[in-house]
């Protein structure tokens, strides 16, 4: 279907080295707009762990310090929520998935093709292996060069900056590998599998 | 798992406008005719999408201010500083206009009179939209049970004349002895108020929300700093995280 011209609509044009950057549908912000389903938890470090779970083996848990003595990485990117907003160029400190799952690897648990992350909050979601290796995702720890503010997901979130931002779930505690690929808390409620927002894949459904 | 049938693609449809209100001096509702429109839940949210004469496109969403019984969809705007779609929507789009539109969207800040209650509502200044369509749909419920869903609204504005839907919002609790709406005003109450004057805050939620015993169902929209505010305190008087639900707009969310 071809979109209806708008009358009278001339819109707000980003600039062009902005333009090229910005997915189908998104709109450049400069703050940092918060989005969450429920209240803010808030877990005091001496009872944050992290672990990463497969079925059918034991787990590989890491306390704060341990998760803080992990080598860290810092990453610049844009982000884009599916609520249309994108953010260009955000910096964030954090451990690479890679590393998480090469410590694993030494501690017998194999990777299988997909899989989910798990909150604080009861908050899950779901991602192909593929887009979370191969130097494409995070466990962030740090934004702007300070610690992740709680409202933004701190004290830890993932990153996956390549698909729509919620995908990079906040307050993240656990990742476990799935032979099958199980829609988390938005995809269970209409959101799209995999969301890639350069296919602009919001909703169930979407191509 | 997901099924062929779910996983249609939510469709572009072409809305007409029929009806403008407007609503204070910067907030406005459009009334639009959405052929094909599949039917939504109280809470749910639309995709707008505007398209320029070059082609140009740019997607905003929209919480719907209708409630599921009524044939047509409403949308309340507010115009934003800067807006770059709001303020075509409440300055530019007349009676007659065509406007390019998809949903429902959101599956977790719905409620339906099936859920039940008591129903807590708690917004701040255009936050109200996805509130008043859960109010506006239980008052189309039948009496007895209305009486059974319990609901308040606690709305925080910045002044009396800002204040969303004040007419309407007075018309349900004179008409409904179930329903009570409590008002706060940020910066100008008018003479003689006798309201709370001050932003939405722990004590306030405490005088004005069922005790956490009752279970009351709780919805939270409006900008960030109210939003955190309200669902921090709601969790240190002890109701349940997964009883409140939120839903937060604006970038930084001008606080109300």
């Amino acid at each position: 279907m071809t979109s209806p011209i708008s009358r009278g609509f001339r819109g707000r044009r980003p600039n062009a080295g902005a333009a090229a950057r910005l997915p189908p549908g998104q709109y450049e912000t400069h703050d940092f707009p918060v989005l969450s389903a429920g209240p803010t938890p808030h877990t005091p470090l001496a009872k944050w762990s992290f672990t990463l779970g497969a079925r059918g083996a034991p787990s590989v848990t890491w306390s704060w310090d341990e998760f803080a003595a992990l080598p860290h990485e810092t990453i610049t990117r844009d982000i884009h929520c599916v609520t249309k907003w994108s953010k260009l160029d955000t910096v964030w400190t954090g451990v690479s998935v890679d590393t998480i799952i090469a410590a694993g690897a030494e501690r017998g648990l194999t990777p299988a093709p997909y899989v989910v992350a798990v909150c604080d909050g009861g908050y899950t979601t779901n991602l192909p292996l593929a887009d979370v290796t191969g130097g494409k995702a995070w466990i962030a720890v740090g934004y702007d060069d300070k610690p992740l503010h709680p409202e933004h997901g701190g004290p830890a979130r993932l990153l996956v900056p390549h698909l729509y931002f919620w995908k990079s779930a906040k307050w993240v505690r656990e990742l476990h590998f799935r032979d099958h690929d199980e829609p988390g808390f938005w995809e269970a409620l209409g959101y799209h599998m995999r969301g890639d927002p350069w296919k602009e894949q919001r909703y169930t459904g979407d191509a | 798992m997901t099924s062929i049938a779910e996983t249609r693609p939510i469709a572009w449809r072409i809305g007409t406008v029929r009806e403008i209100i407007a609503e204070t001096t910067r907030v406005r509702t459009l009334v639009l005719d959405v052929p094909g429109w599949p039917g939504h839940r109280a809470g749910q949210h639309v995709d707008v999408r505007l398209t320029a004469e070059d082609g140009y496109q740019t997607e905003r969403s929209y919480s719907i201010a209708s409630p599921p019984e009524d044939p047509r969809i409403s949308l309340t705007i507010e115009r934003l500083a800067e807006g770059e779609v709001s303020s075509y929507l409440v300055d530019e789009l007349h009676e007659g206009d065509t406007l390019e539109l998809r949903g429902p969207i959101g599956g977790h800040f719905v409620w339906s009179v099936r859920d039940g209650g008591p129903l807590m509502l708690v917004g701040g200044g255009s936050g109200i939209v996805p509130l008043m369509a859960m109010l506006r749909h239980r008052a189309n419920a039948p009496d007895d049970v209305r009486r059974a869903t319990p609901a308040r609204l606690l709305y925080s504005s910045r002044s009396w004349r800002e204040v969303i839907y004040r007419d309407e919002l007075a018309r349900l609790a004179d008409a409904d002895d179930s329903l009570r709406v409590i008002h706060t005003l940020t910066r100008e109450p008018p003479p003689n108020w006798t309201g709370y004057v001050r932003r939405i805050d722990r004590a306030m939620l405490a005088e004005v929300t069922w005790p956490s015993s009752a279970h009351p169902q709780i919805y939270v929209c409006g900008g960030t700093p109210l939003v955190e505010t309200a669902a921090e305190s709601l969790v240190s008087l002890d109701y349940e995280p997964t009883s409140i639900r939120t839903e937060r707009f604006g970038p930084t969310g001008e606080s109300v």
